[in-house]
C-alpha cells in the first residue's frame, strides 16, 4: 500500500506562500509575548508552588478569595489553577529569604491561610520552592544548550552535506523554536523545564525530517546532472513524500497519546512536541529545502553544485552509476 | 549464509535475554523522585563562614604567641574572613612581633602599614583549599546525618559552578522539614568555664570588666526557662578557650537526665576526657556552660571530677533528643548552610504520575503497532518485532546502568517508539522503490538495507547530539529524559538494522519468496 504512488507536487512553487504563513505566525506570536508576556513556570521564576489535594474539591474561586483574606500581603500575586484531576495547585511568585531553611515560609504561609478558611481538610500532596538565583542560573542554562545544540548539529550537517544544507537546517531548526513559542503563548502554556526539554527535543527531530530530505536531494544531485537545482530538490521532497507523512504521523500518534493519557506533569512538554512535530515536518519541506534552492540559485545546472565543495563520497558510488538511468525514469 | 543467520539469531537471543534478566522483576528499575515520592534539595554551602572561623582561631593564636613573647599593647581584629588587622604594635616591640607573627605566615601574607599597623591576608590558594575543604566537609557530615535518618538509597551531589552547591535527593521522605532541620543544624558544642551570669544585659557582665569585652572571654546567650517562667534571652560570660569541643566527643545518645526529662548523653575521646577531668577537678562549685550553637543550652554546676561521661539536658522533647545525639554523632557542620530549592512529591501524586505515564505507553504503543500492522502488513510484524526488542533493550540498558525512570524518561520511551518506528518507514519504503523498480526480493532488501544505513547514521548522531546538551543542562527528571532518548537512539540502531534485517532474512532463507509482504 502507498499513500502516493507517484507524487509530483511543486512544492517549491508555494514557498512563497509558506513563508508569509509562518512569518504570520511569528509575528502573532511575537506580539502575544511583548503584551501578555510569556508565561514562567517556578523554575525560572523563582517563588513557591504547593499542590494540595482536598477532600472536597473547592472551586478554584474559593481557594483565590480564602487566600485574599488570609494571606498577609494579599492574594493579588497569587495563582490558582486546577491541577489534574481533583488537585489544586498555588503558586505564590515571591520567595521566603533565601536563608537557612526560611524558603519554606511562603509555603507554610500559604497552608495556613487556607486552613483558616475552612474549605474542608486537604493535605499537601506536592510542592517546589526556587530561590531567586536558582531560576535565573536556569533560563541562562536553558539557553546555552539551546543554541550549543544547534551549533554542534550545523557543524554536523555542515560536514557530513554542505553548508547550504546546514544553513537551511538550522534555518528551519529556529522557524520550529520561534512558531513553537509562538503557539505557548497563543495557548497560555507555562515555560518549565519539561518544555525546555520538549524544544530541545524538536530540534533533534525537525532535523531528523530535514535529513532524511536532505539525503535524498545529494543522492539526486549526483544522478540528475542535467537539471537545476530546484528540480533536484523538488523531486527529492516528493521522493521521501509517504516517508515524512507517515514518520510524521507515527511520531504524532505516540504524543497524542501522551498529551491525552499522560497526566498533568506532561501536559506542557506534550503539547511543545506536538505543535513540534507538525511544524518540524512543514519546515523541512518549504524552508530547508527552500533555502538550498535559494542559496544554489545561481548554479544553473546541478552539475555545478556537484562539483562545488563536495561532502566526503558516500561508499554506494559505483554501483549507483549503473543505476542512474533507472532513477531518471522513476524520478518522472 | 545459514551460518551467518544462525550467529545473528544467536547474538539477538543473547542480548535480549540479557536485558530481560535485567528487568524482570520489574522492581529493579530504579524509580526517580517524582514517580516514587521523596524530598529534592538544594543547598548551599557558606564557605565564607569556615575562612571566618579560620581567621578568627589564627587571631586568638597569635594574640596567645605575643602575650607569651611580652608583645603589649597590640591590638588584633579578624576584619575580614580572610584578613587580620594589627594597630598599635609600640615601635619598639617591632621587631619582636615580626619574629612572633612568623608563625602565621604560612598562611597569610603580611602587609606592613604606617605607624606599627599591619594587615594580614590569607594567601589565594589556602583561600581555595579551605573553601573546598569546607564543602567536603559538610558534604560528608550531612551524609552521616542523612544515613542516620533512615533514608533509603539517598543520593548527595555537588554541583554548581562554584561547586558549592549541594543536590539531596531523599526518597520517600515525607517530612521534609524534620529533615531539613536535621540536615541543616549547625552543631557545634563548646563546654565553657562561666565567669559570670546568667544576668539579662550584657551591660551587666561587663561592669565588672569595665565595660569591655575582655580578651580572654566572651559574651553567649542562653535561653531560660524556669519552669512556670516564660522563657526570655539571658547572657553569660564565658571563657573563650572551650574546655571541650564537640570534636572530642566519642559518642552521643539520647538518655534521662536526673528529673526523668529527655536528655543527651554524652561520652569523651581519651584525650578530652583527661582535659575534661583536670578543668572539672580544678573548678569545683563553679559552673560550667554547655553551649550549642553559641546558645548556652544550660550551666551545671560542677559538684566533682568528671572524666568521661557527661550530659546535655535542658527541656528537650524526647524527639529533639534523639536529633541532638544524630547531630552531635555526625560532627558538627564547618559553614552554615542556605537552602536555595526544594522539591517534594507526595507518594500519591508520584503513583498518579506511574499510572499516567504507563498509560500513555500502551495507548502510544497500540496506536503505533496498529497503523504499522495496517500499512505494511506482514512487513509490519516484522517491525513490531523490532519495536519490542527496542524497547526491551531500552530498559535493560536502563537498569544495567542503574539509572533512573523519572517521568520524562516515560516520555522518552513513548518518544523512542513514535521515532524509532521512522527509521523501519525509511528502510521499507526504500524497499518498495526498489521492487517497484523491478528489482529482486533480495536484492531490494540488500538495496533497501545499506543505502538507509548512512541515513539512519545522520539522523541519529543529529538527535544524539542535543540529547547530549540536553543531558548537560538538566537536572533529575530532564536528565532521566535524556539517557531514555540517548539509549533509545542507541538501541533503536540496532534493531532497525540489524534485527530487522535478521528476521526477513529468516523469511527468506525458509523458501523462495517471489513477492514480499510490505
Amino acid at each position: 500500500m502507498q499513500i502516493f504512488k507517484h507524487p509530483n507536487f511543486n512544492f517549491l512553487k508555494y514557498r512563497w506562500y509558506a513563508l508569509v504563513l509562518s512569518w504570520a505566525i511569528i509575528i502573532a506570536g511575537f506580539v502575544v509575548v511583548m503584551t501578555k508576556g510569556l508565561p514562567e513556570g517556578i523554575e525560572f521564576q523563582g517563588g513557591t508552588a504547593v499542590i494540595l489535594q482536598f477532600d472536597k474539591t473547592p472551586g478554584i474561586d474559593q481557594v483565590r478569595a480564602a487566600l485574599d483574606r488570609n494571606f498577609a500581603g494579599g492574594g493579588g500575586n497569587i495563582i490558582v489553577q486546577s491541577y489534574g484531576a481533583s488537585e489544586i495547585m498555588v503558586r505564590v511568585p515571591q520567595v521566603g529569604k533565601e536563608a537557612g531553611t526560611e524558603l519554606r515560609q511562603a509555603a507554610d504561609a500559604v497552608t495556613a491561610a487556607l486552613k483558616k478558611a475552612n474549605l474542608g481538610n486537604f493535605k499537601e500532596v506536592g510542592s517546589e520552592v526556587v530561590g531567586p538565583s536558582v531560576g535565573a542560573d536556569l533560563k541562562h542554562k536553558g539557553i546555552l544548550a539551546t543554541a550549543l545544540s544547534l551549533a554542534g548539529i550545523l557543524i554536523y550537517i555542515a560536514l557530513r552535506f554542505r553548508l547550504s544544507f546546514a544553513v537551511g537546517a538550522i534555518v528551519a531548526s529556529i522557524h520550529d523554536l520561534l512558531i513553537t513559542l509562538a503557539f505557548l503563548a497563543f495557548f497560555r502554556y507555562d515555560l518549565t523545564l519539561n518544555v525546555i526539554a520538549a524544544v530541545l527535543t524538536l530540534t533533534g527531530y525537525s532535523m531528523n525530517d530535514t535529513i532524511v530530505i536532505f539525503d535524498r536531494v545529494r543522492e539526486n544531485l549526483r544522478g540528475m546532472r542535467r537539471d537545476n537545482i530546484a528540480e533536484v530538490v523538488n523531486v527529492a521532497v516528493n521522493q521521501t513524500l509517504n516517508r515524512t507523512i507517515i514518520t510524521g504521523g507515527t511520531t504524532l500518534l505516540s504524543v497524542v497519546a501522551l498529551f491525552l493519557f499522560g497526566g498533568e506533569v506532561l501536559h506542557g512538554f506534550a503539547f511543545t512536541m506536538i505543535v513540534g512535530v507538525i511544524t518540524g515536518t512543514y519546515s523541512s519541506v518549504f524552508i530547508a529545502a527552500a533555502i538550498v534552492t535559494f542559496w544554489h540559485r545561481g548554479a544553473a545546472r546541478a552539475k555545478a553544485v556537484v562539483t562545488a565543495p563536495p561532502a566526503p563520497a558516500s561508499p554506494q558510488t559505483a554501483p549507483r552509476a549503473r543505476a542512474k538511468a533507472q532513477r531518471k525514469a522513476r524520478a518522472s | 549464509m545459514a551460518k551467518e543467520l544462525r550467529w545473528r539469531i544467536i547474538l539477538i537471543v543473547v542480548i535480549i535475554g540479557a536485558c530481560l534478566w535485567a528487568i524482570i522483576p520489574l522492581e529493579k528499575i530504579r524509580l526517580g523522585l517524582d514517580l516514587k515520592g521523596g524530598a529534592h534539595l538544594v543547598l548551599r554551602v557558606e564557605a565564607d563562614d569556615a575562612l571566618r572561623l579560620e581567621t578568627e582561631t589564627t587571631v586568638e593564636r597569635l594574640r596567645e604567641s605575643l602575650d607569651k613573647a611580652g608583645v603589649t599593647g597590640a591590638t588584633l581584629t579578624a576584619a575580614s574572613p580572610t584578613q587580620i588587622q594589627v594597630t598599635g604594635v609600640p615601635p619598639a616591640q617591632d621587631g619582636l612581633f615580626r619574629t612572633t607573627a612568623v608563625e602565621i605566615e604560612t598562611t597569610y601574607n603580611r602587609a606592613a602599614g604606617v605607624n606599627g599597623t599591619y594587615t594580614f591576608t590569607m594567601k589565594p590558594n589556602y583561600v581555595v583549599q579551605m573553601r573546598a575543604d569546607a564543602v567536603t566537609q559538610a558534604q560528608q557530615t550531612i551524609e552521616r546525618r542523612i544515613n542516620e535518618l533512615g533514608v533509603t538509597e539517598p543520593t548527595i551531589a555537588l554541583q554548581g559552578t562554584n561547586r558549592d552547591e549541594l543536590m539531596i535527593q531523599l526518597p520517600g521522605v515525607t517530612d521534609v522539614d524534620h529533615a531539613k532541620e536535621v540536615i541543616g543544624r549547625t552543631g557545634t558544642l563548646e563546654l565553657d568555664m562561666v565567669e559570670a551570669g546568667p544576668v539579662s544585659t550584657k551591660e551587666a557582665l561587663l561592669q565588672s570588666h569595665g565595660g569591655k569585652e575582655p580578651p580572654n572571654m566572651r559574651i553567649v546567650p542562653g535561653v531560660q526557662a524556669e519552669p512556670g517562667e516564660t522563657p526570655g534571652t539571658v547572657y553569660y560570660l564565658v571563657g573563650r578557650v572551650p574546655v571541650v569541643t564537640g570534636r572530642d566527643l566519642r559518642n552521643a545518645k539520647p538518655g534521662i537526665d536526673q528529673n526523668g526529662q529527655p536528655a543527651v548523653s554524652f561520652s569523651l575521646k581519651p584525650d578530652g576526657a583527661r582535659r575534661f577531668g583536670k578543668a572539672t577537678g580544678e573548678n569545683i562549685g563553679r559552673y560550667l556552660a554547655i553551649v550549642l550553637d553559641n546558645s548556652v543550652q544550660s550551666a551545671p554546676r560542677i559538684d566533682g571530677r568528671i572524666s568521661t561521661d557527661g550530659q546535655i539536658y535542658g527541656h528537650f522533647t524526647q524527639k529533639e533528643a534523639q536529633d541532638l545525639s544524630l547531630i552531635l554523632r555526625s560532627g558538627a557542620l564547618p559553614a552554615r548552610l542556605t537552602y536555595i530549592h526544594e522539591q517534594t512529591v507526595g507518594a500519591t501524586l508520584g503513583q498518579d504520575s506511574v499510572r499516567a505515564g504507563l498509560l500513555a505507553v500502551v495507548a502510544s504503543l497500540l496506536l503505533v503497532v496498529g497503523f504499522m500492522l495496517w500499512y505494511y502488513k506482514l512487513a509490519g510484524i516484522n517491525s513490531t518485532v523490532a519495536l519490542a526488542f527496542n524497547l526491551i533493550m531500552l530498559l535493560g540498558v536502563m537498569s544495567y546502568i542503574g539509572a533512573t525512570m523519572t517521568l520524562p524518561g516515560i516520555a522518552g520511551f513513548v518518544l523512542t517508539m513514535g521515532v524509532g518506528v521512522d527509521s523501519n518507514v525509511l528502510i521499507f519504503e526504500r524497499i518498495k522503490e526498489e521492487l517497484a523498480a523491478g528489482k529482486g526480493v533480495r536484492a531490494s532488501l540488500d538495496a533497501g538495507f545499506s543505502r538507509v544505513f548512512l541515513t539512519l547514521l545522520d539522523t541519529h548522531i543529529s538527535a544524539l547530539i542535543s540529547a547530549a546538551f540536553l543531558f548537560q543542562f538538566g537536572t533529575g527528571p530532564i536528565r532521566g529524559f535524556a539517557t531514555t532518548l540517548t539509549f533509545g537512539l542507541i538501541s533503536n540502531l540496532f534493531t532497525a538494522t540489524f534485527v530487522s534485517r535478521t528476521l526477513f532474512n529468516l523469511i527468506l532463507s525458509r523458501r523462495q519468496v517471489a513477492t514480499l509482504s510490505i
